[in-house]
């Protein structure tokens, strides 16, 4: 048996049975990391200390009886949710030695439910970035063919589950970060509503678009991971006061009564075909699972990453402000006065795309051109989520498409071409600029390469989403196709 | 949209950056381009449209202002670069000249 290869459920039927313990499941997970982790590089940091110590104290809870479902599981978490103790970088040079003094709202409540930390995980510097190959330190290789990437901004994570270098993990998702790499590596990443899950110790990127959440091995495990992390948190104001179903119970076969949205335009130029008839059989499926297809307009698309661009730069470079080696950070300890400080420990300590978005974002809301820039993304922003609730106010439960228009490239084909690498974007930001639900599910491969296909729901409708994801899912068996690993 | 090198320079001493030539070089080209893309919005009438900032409103959060625990200074003070007796400590506020 490799028990590194299980899901969350199946690991947590062992457990419970004392069939396997939470010290040999993660022992097994790092010796995996060990063997395979070399050729994927997933991995800024790898906890084994840490690992071992809270893997024993879950040993001893499930030995009293006082276990939950991700009591003794293995989690991998994005290296921009910081963990108190364990050094946290966002990828970046700026924070390349920060150990911060206190955790996440959310990491703390996984450790609480008993989840034992593997390690933290690769990503795009500030999260910005579609393929992690902007992280300052490596770039991380898609599991399915390692000259590939695996996607970004939460690369490391998707990389991780697919190669079982984990059992799951946390990603963020600004403009597609969790679903993006979820699609090209072929597992399920979920983007949560937008104040569902406590943003509190999430490294900043665009506050009105960034959202924490799960990329698992199925969609179980998903909703299992969400019920641990949707609550509200007094610590992040947005954090929302809903009440928090369980969600494992809208896991069903069976579709009937549920509307199913399909926007022409998500079909448009720049679709690869082999990704377009993969999506079109998802959709194929889902009705004879019961769903009622409908055939819908989101006329305001084609302005989306245009939209997007406005809003994330100019919340970026708002919240990368904060960065002045002054408090923490990279430091410029040769400078003369404190503006020169700033700007040398600025200059040094971000990457190249960083700058070039808080360039952007600055310039945006510069004097002169708020209005043009900013202020007019803000009203597009309001015609785009205008079309999604068109949408659910005429009886439409999900709508659905590709995740990504393409499947994983090659590493270094677009890194030189900023404008091409956002374009891949352009079917996950809507879910962020109207702040909905969002799911990408496996749905085949192309070329040997795996295909997502996404499902956006009604704002605090998570079930909905996962109820479709898990019933498409489960009746195929292309959630079970792993990459094979050369090592 | 065509950005000149003094806005680049403008803009990377308003966001304090320091950028070398090369980065400056790139900057020029990738803002103009980049701005060139975003100008598709202007095709859109948004005379009449409200922005919107955030999409789940709630609106301002209030909490009872009530004192609770915070970090331990010695905590906070632990990624500083340079910190003395409890403070962080900073560069020469002034430049030299106006000391």
């Amino acid at each position: 048996m490799s028990p590194h290869r299980l899901t969350i459920h199946e690991a947590h039927d062992l457990l419970s049975k004392r069939e396997v313990s939470a010290v040999e499941l993660v022992e097994s997970v790092l010796a995996h990391i060990d063997g395979c982790d070399s050729n994927i590089r997933a991995y800024i940091t790898v906890t084994p200390e840490v690992a071992l110590e809270q893997a024993r104290r879950a040993d001893e809870r499930l030995a009293s009886g006082e276990a939950g479902p991700l009591t003794g599981i293995p989690v991998t978490i994005k290296d921009n949710m910081c963990t108190k103790g364990v050094r946290t970088t966002c990828g970046s040079r700026i924070l390349e030695n920060f150990v911060p003094p206190y955790s996440a709202t959310i990491v703390d409540k996984l450790f609480g439910e008993g989840a034992v930390l593997v390690g933290k995980a690769n990503m795009d510097e500030f999260a910005m970035g579609s393929s992690t190959e902007y992280s300052a330190f490596f770039p991380t290789h898609n599991p399915w063919d390692t000259t590939r990437v695996p996607g970004g901004s939460s690369g490391g994570s998707a990389a991780a589950v697919a190669a079982d270098e984990t059992l799951f993990a946390l990603g963020s998702d600004t403009g597609g970060s969790i679903r993006q790499p979820a699609s090209l590596c072929g597992v399920v990443g979920f983007k949560p509503t937008y104040g569902r899950v406590s943003r509190y110790g999430l490294i900043a990127f665009a506050s009105s678009l960034d959202q924490i959440g799960p990329l698992t091995k199925d969609v179980r495990d998903c909703a299992l991971v969400m019920n641990a992390l949707a609550f509200h948190d007094a610590l992040d104001s947005t954090s929302a006061n809903e009440a928090t179903p369980d969600y494992t119970s809208y896991l069903t076969d069976d579709l009937s009564g549920v509307v199913v949205g399909v926007p022409a335009e998500y079909f448009a130029a720049g679709l690869d075909k082999g990704v377009a008839e993969r999506v079109r059989q998802a959709v194929a499926r889902l009705a004879e699972l019961g769903a009622e297809i409908r055939e819908i307009s989101m006329p305001h698309e084609q302005y989306v990453v245009a939209t997007y661009f406005l809003t994330s730069w100019a919340e970026a470079s708002a919240n990368l402000a904060r960065y002045d080696g002054l408090k923490y950070g990279l430091s410029a300890p040769d400078a003369q006065d404190i503006g020169e400080a700033q700007s040398k420990a600025r200059g040094r300590g971000f990457g190249r795309e960083v700058k070039r978005r808080i360039m952007l974002g600055t310039y945006a809301l510069s004097s002169g051109y708020y209005e043009a820039y900013y202020l007019k993304a803000q009203k597009v922003r309001t015609l785009i989520k205008e079309d999604f609730d068109r949408a659910f106010a005429e009886g439409v439960d999900v709508i659905v498409g590709p995740t990504s228009p393409i499947v994983a490239f090659g590493i270094g084909e677009k890194v030189d071409d900023p404008l091409e690498m956002y374009l891949a974007d352009l079917y996950t930001i809507p879910a962020n600029l109207a702040g909905l639900p969002c799911i990408s599910v496996p749905c085949g491969l192309h070329e040997g390469l795996p295909v997502g296909f996404q499902i956006m729901g009604r704002p605090f409708d998570e079930g909905t989403v996962l109820r479709v994801a898990h019933a498409y899912e489960q009746s195929t068996e292309l959630h079970l196709q792993r990459p094979e690993l050369g090592n | 949209m065509k950005i000149s090198r003094a806005e680049v320079e403008h803009i990377a001493n308003l966001a304090r950056l320091e950028l070398s030539e090369d980065e400056i070089e790139q900057l020029e080209s990738d803002l103009s381009q980049i701005l060139e893309y975003v100008d598709q919005l202007n095709e859109l009438d948004t005379r009449e449209v409200l922005p919107t900032a955030h999409v789940v409103g709630e609106g301002d959060v209030l909490r009872e202002d009530a004192t609770r625990p915070s970090l331990p200074s010695e905590d906070v003070l632990s990624n500083a670069p340079r910190a003395e007796e409890g403070y962080f400590r900073v560069h020469a506020v002034l430049p030299k000249e106006e000391r």
